[in-house]
């Protein structure tokens, strides 16, 4: 999908997206020439229907991990999964409240957003996880769901 | 005044979201997942209850026991996963960066299964709206089957066998995604009613490109323990009608046994069931001669 500022005859530049809520999914663009905004605003069904599949809207900016849209779909037991490696050493640490928070996502999912989240902050020299760290890798690799 | 648009490939620059890379890149990785794996089977049948994944279960279990090399079974039954209780696999899952590992069963069977990641007793549900969820539950379930396939770490095997729920459009679904399918094997019990449902299903494989490797008669007749003979179950004889109509070989019929024997065909000794509970299974028995035409039929 693309977007073209109609006066200007110019292709908009993706901003941000976010999932507000009921479903729906929101993206943001701006003209580089005339700086006019626009969101668009897909409804929950045509969302669910596309990423049915197994995409990410807005595109990818991390990697498809293991079993991700049956670990994010299915309502599954709480011990089906366990993580075959033992956490390396150097990988950031969790503060109590990223860890209260973390403790509230579904076991089921768990190990793997866990993974995502310490991966996040490994890669940028990040020594803590905090909520805020959870909520800027969210906005950044497009978590919303997580 | 209408503006003068310009097509969507007039436009320059990526698609940010790339959808259709997506979905290629997820094609690709079934593919190098089962670069490993000789031959990938379906077994399959137009109707329900006839007996397909205990014939998965058995047939893998014995090449397994055989020597005949490493076998994997996928459960693709998701709304009624029995692959992993029939070869007494059990999670929980280890997940590590390069995937899934699948379980490994009686017989060292690597199996992975939607009834490893169910709570026991419920239902395959999602985590979506409950409104108009016909229009998405197809794709989610193909989104798993795929995932059972790219993010498992099958490793090398002999073959891997897919034990696909009841119904026609399965099979054309699964040669979607695994476009090197070996083939299928298809079960029927000898009724007429049988026949009818499962010729619909081997012709819907045939129209998708996909070899019949042969054709399985279960519960054909009842082996009476007490008098030594075989007494019919069903009338019919779907599993000879079949294969005579599809030219292919019939690779066997299971007669209905009360009880698990001690022992195939061949005189080898089944495993004691494990004793971590009283209610494990057995693995299924199938003759030794089914395996042989089986086997003859992949070479």
């Amino acid at each position: 999908m693309k977007f073209l500022c109609v006066d200007c005859d110019e292709r908009m530049h993706f901003e941000e997206r976010d999932v507000p809520g009921d479903g729906t999914f929101a993206a943001a663009f701006t003209c580089p020439r005339c700086g006019r905004r626009i969101a668009l605003l897909a409804n929950p069904m045509e969302t669910q229907l596309v990423e049915s599949l197994g995409v990410q809207i807005g595109g990818r900016r991390l990697d498809e991990q293991p079993l991700e849209l049956v670990r994010q779909r299915v309502v599954g037991r709480e011990d089906a999964f366990e993580d075959a490696e033992r956490p390396p050493r150097g990988r950031p640490a969790w503060s109590p409240e990223a860890r209260e928070r973390l403790g509230r996502v579904p076991n089921f999912v768990r190990g793997m957003v866990q993974k995502i989240y310490a991966e996040y902050a490994a890669e940028r020299g990040i020594a803590e996880i905090t909520p805020g760290v959870m909520d800027q890798a969210r906005q950044e690799l497009g978590l919303e769901g997580m | 005044m209408t503006p003068d648009f310009r097509t969507y490939h007039d436009v320059t620059g990526d698609d940010r979201s790339g959808l259709l890379e997506q979905v290629g890149r997820q094609r690709e990785r079934v593919r190098a997942r089962l670069a490993d794996v000789s031959r990938v089977v379906a077994v399959m049948s137009g109707k329900g209850g006839v007996g397909k994944s205990h014939v998965t279960a058995g047939l893998a279990y014995a090449v397994a026991t055989r020597g005949e090399g490493a076998v994997g079974v996928l459960d693709a039954d998701l709304q009624a996963p029995t692959a992993a209780r029939l070869l007494d696999a059990r999670g929980p899952v280890r997940v590590g960066d390069d995937g899934a590992e699948p379980v490994m069963g009686a017989g060292g069977v690597r199996v992975f299964s939607m009834d490893l990641l169910l709570a026991e007793g419920q239902p395959l549900r999602w985590r979506e709206p409950e409104s108009e969820r016909f229009v998405w539950r197809g794709t989610l379930e193909t989104g798993a089957l795929r995932e059972f396939l790219s993010d498992v770490r099958w490793g090398a095997l002999e073959v891997l066998l897919i034990d696909l729920p009841p119904g026609a459009a399965h099979l054309a679904d699964l040669k979607s995604l695994v476009p090197a399918l070996t083939g299928a094997v298809a079960v029927t019990i000898p009724s007429e009613e049988s026949r009818r449902a499962v010729e619909r299903a081997i012709r819907a494989a045939g129209d998708a490109g996909i070899r019949l490797l042969g054709v399985v008669e279960n519960l054909s007749g009842y082996a009476c323990a007490g008098c030594d003979s075989t007494q019919p179950l069903f009338p019919g004889d779907a599993g000879a009608s079949l294969a005579r109509a599809f030219g292919a070989p019939l690779l066997g019929r299971i007669p209905f046994t009360p009880a698990p024997p001690p022992a195939d065909e061949s005189g080898r000794v089944w495993p004691p069931p494990p004793a971590r509970s009283a209610a494990v299974a057995v693995p299924p028995v199938v003759p030794s001669s089914l395996v042989d035409a089986f086997l003859e039929a992949l070479s």
